[in-house]
């Protein structure tokens, strides 16, 4: 009796607060997702030579770094931050241990964010003497505004002080339910943000070491294969941060979605422990084609890249699995029949399966990025954001949009404005992704490459396969235009909800696995070993690459320009930039405030 | 721990798979012969690369029987030399640096690809088959021009080859 009335409250009768903290986090990555999708189709179309009369092709730099900005990072950390916090209470069953700590992460995050947002949009404005056309890999020697990396700074740190917040949540719980095992979804929050530690620390010393003094002009140069080679220690690990949320969703929602149970939990925690181990010391695999990285690098990031394979394959198992058993739970019957019986008119669903079925294709060509030699082909060519848009772009985002049809009504006690249009939403994404994706998979098996405004050239033609550079321009256009098309659908659902009345009755429960935590070997709770393997890992792949590209070129490089894309060649003395730098912060200070706010007052209309 | 028996014969699929492509690799590098770019050669100077022996002077040289070594700077925004000429069924060697920023050098329609890195020599060799026009583009993002940096590789008859390549200058 007590557990009916118990299942009948949602988060946001129990832990009004938190709830209050995840609708801002979803809020600050949905206005990135709107901002990210805005830049995508302005890109779709000026690349493919649809429409060219928005901004020049110089101007498409800043917006591609806007873009890669804005989604990689914001919409999906933000996402993350707020799915996060609503797991480890949630599982918890506990509120956190002080809420003025997690609106201070909150703040960080948002003006780091915002920070970084101003400077690579004043790329756009002739008028101010600040840009940050970087991309969001931010390749040294090029370089941007010091506001730029300053913001990315704050904002890592925001997220470390996230993860600080559910670290002690945890803490205390434990204090509270001695001998307990860890809640699965707080496990998978405590690997995942382990694993953030590891990965960001060096992105964070490639900012704060080099990169913005170097901006600042602290110092002369920087070693531009040590720099790249950072970045892509974070850089890799960074998709898997994208991607854990994700399937944190699948393994603890989406079975229950389909009316059925999670097949193993102890299962889940190995996969989690194996993307803790193995995300990491996998980063040279970017790197394949780089001078300066010596070829048995290469093969044992490849090597570690290949077993990385396993806890996904594992995953498709277990998700399969589990929603079998939902399907034959609602009375599905046969070997494929069963399919029949599931929940495919609930866009949450249908959205988490359809995003599933895409990674599963991205994985796909993911084998072919990894292939160290095969990686020749399609190594910077179009084929790569063909495959990170079926992973970060699908089954992670389109994760998130049909997780939201799902949890907004439990942290809001809103139902959904419309289910129809969020079913034909997320339908709609998966065929806009399945166009573009595939013709831009299939331009890059001609050499046409990614990240450029102008892919046609003067001097030469592309051969012809699969379809002509052209043909497969329109592909491209069309599906980026129904992915904006379901963008501004899904923003749209979400505002109109946003109006609803608050209502009664709308909780749902998330059921427990199938085979519980207690089948699970208890070592695999101590994250303590798991963290010291993983670090351990990570020196054994890295030591020697590191101490071998510093030995070789230097801290500061053997001798490399600088090239600022943010102020005019003419000027470039430091006393001259420092005064507009000084400014920006100024303004980037009154943004912030004005964002604290803002997200203050989402909280109320919310 | 209770592992169905479903997902230990799938666990056993997982790793061959794994092992599959691992061989698949490994046989690329021991059969065919598909060496990776790697750290081949020193670092250099790339604020004065007009000291350097191989690119003060962008040029294809022979440097073995039927093998030629290309030594090519990549450059905001374009290539040099350009067009590189070199005659068919040849053995080419491409040393590829930059003087500014990072950037690609990618031989359409084919696997010679590699990064360029300042400070950085990239060393790749090919083999080229009949003569041939080939377009060359730099595939990671330089800067404003990015778009229109691009180049020419030019496979001619050994003889053409002779004539452009006459007194050791190249084109």
């Amino acid at each position: 009796m007590s557990d009916a009335l118990e299942a009948e409250k949602t988060f946001y009768d129990e832990f009004p607060a938190e709830a209050k903290v995840v609708r801002s986090s979803l809020l600050g990555a949905f206005l990135a997702l709107t901002l990210g999708a805005v830049f995508g189709i302005i890109q779709t179309l000026h690349r493919t030579g649809i429409f060219r009369g928005l901004i020049s092709s110089t101007d498409y730099y800043t917006s591609l770094t806007a873009h890669g900005v804005f989604l990689a990072l914001s919409f999906t950390t933000f996402f993350l931050v707020g799915l996060f916090t609503w797991a480890v209470v949630r599982s918890l069953d506990r509120p956190l241990v002080d809420i003025r700590i997690t609106w201070t992460w909150y703040a960080l995050m948002a003006g780091g964010m915002t920070m970084t947002g101003i400077s690579v949009l004043a790329g756009f404005v002739d008028s101010i003497d600040m840009s940050a056309d970087v991309l969001f890999t931010f390749y040294a020697p090029l370089q941007a505004h010091p506001l730029f990396y300053t913001g990315l700074a704050v904002f890592i740190v925001g997220s470390w002080l996230a993860g600080a917040d559910w670290f002690r949540t945890w803490l205390a719980w434990r204090e509270e339910n001695p001998g307990e095992r860890i809640p699965l979804q707080t496990f998978m929050v405590l690997t995942t943000m382990i694993m953030w530690y590891i990965a960001s620390s060096a992105v964070a010393a490639s900012v704060l070491i080099f990169l913005l003094p170097w901006s600042l002009g602290l110092i002369e140069s920087v070693n531009p294969t040590l720099t790249r080679t950072l970045f892509w220690f974070f850089g890799h690990p960074v998709v898997y941060f994208w991607l854990m949320p994700a399937y944190l969703l699948w393994y603890t929602v989406l079975p229950s979605i389909a009316g059925g149970r999670l097949f193993s939990d102890p299962l889940a925690r190995v996969v989690f422990v194996l993307f803790l181990l193995l995300s990491t010391p996998v980063g040279i695999h970017h790197q394949y084609l780089d001078p300066g990285i010596a070829e048995g690098f290469k093969f044992i990031s490849m090597t570690n890249t290949m077993f990385l394979l396993l806890p996904s394959l594992l995953t498709a198992f277990t998700v399969v699995a589990s929603v079998e058993y939902g399907a034959r739970q609602r009375g599905g019957t046969g070997i494929f029949g069963w399919l029949r019986s599931l929940p495919w008119r609930d866009p949450a669903f249908t959205g988490m399966m359809l995003a599933g079925l895409m990674f599963a294709a991205g994985g796909f060509s993911g084998m072919v990025n990894a292939g160290m030699n095969i990686n020749y082909m399609i190594h910077n060519t179009i084929w790569v954001p063909g495959h990170f848009h079926l992973t970060v772009g699908t089954a992670v985002a389109l994760t998130f949009m049909a997780a939201t049809y799902w949890l907004w009504p439990q942290i809001t006690n809103k139902p959904v404005y419309s289910r129809q249009i969020g079913l034909f939403q997320v339908v709609l994404w998966f065929i806009g992704m399945a166009l573009m994706s595939n013709a831009m998979h299939a331009q890059g098996l001609l050499g046409v490459p990614r990240r450029t405004a102008e892919p046609e050239y003067s001097g030469f033609d592309y051969p012809v396969a699969f379809g002509g550079f052209e043909e497969l321009n329109v592909q491209i256009a069309i599906g980026g235009t129904l992915l904006f098309l379901s963008t501004v659908l899904f923003i749209g659902n979400l505002v109109l909800t946003m109006g609803n009345p608050r209502v009664s009755g709308i909780a749902e429960t998330l059921r427990p696995a199938l085979s519980g935590p207690d089948d699970a070997p208890e070592v695999l709770d101590d994250l303590r070993i798991w963290a010291g393997i993983a670090v351990t890992l990570v020196v054994l792949a890295y030591a020697l690459p590191l101490a071998a590209i510093i030995g070789d070129g230097g801290l500061l490089g053997p001798g490399v320009g600088t090239y600022p894309v943010w102020i005019d060649a003419a000027v470039g003395a430091v006393a001259e930039v420092a005064v507009p730098a000084a400014w920006s912060l100024v303004d980037a200070l009154a943004l912030l405030g004005a964002r604290v706010l803002d997200a203050a007052t989402w909280g109320v209309i919310a | 721990m209770h592992v169905h028996a479903y997902e230990k014969i799938w666990l056993v699929f997982a790793i061959l798979l794994i092992l599959l492509l691992l061989g698949s690799v490994t046989y690329g590098a021991v059969g065919p012969g598909v060496a990776m770019v790697a750290d081949s050669e020193d670092q250099i100077n790339a604020n004065a690369l007009d000291e350097d022996d191989r690119f003060a002077e962008p040029r294809v040289e022979r440097v073995g029987e039927n093998h030629y070594e290309a030594y090519v700077v990549a450059f905001q925004f374009g290539f040099q030399p350009d067009p590189i000429v070199v005659p068919e069924n040849s053995t080419v060697t491409f040393q590829v640096t930059s003087r500014d920023v990072i950037h690609g050098f990618e031989v359409v329609g084919t696997n010679a690809n590699t990064m360029v890195v300042p400070g950085e020599v990239s060393e790749l060799t090919v083999e080229v088959g009949e003569p041939q026009e080939y377009g060359i583009l730099c595939n990671e993002y330089c800067g404003a021009g990015h778009h229109v940096m691009e180049g020419k590789l030019h496979v001619v008859p050994e003889e053409e080859f002779e004539e452009t390549n006459e007194g050791g200058e190249s084109a």
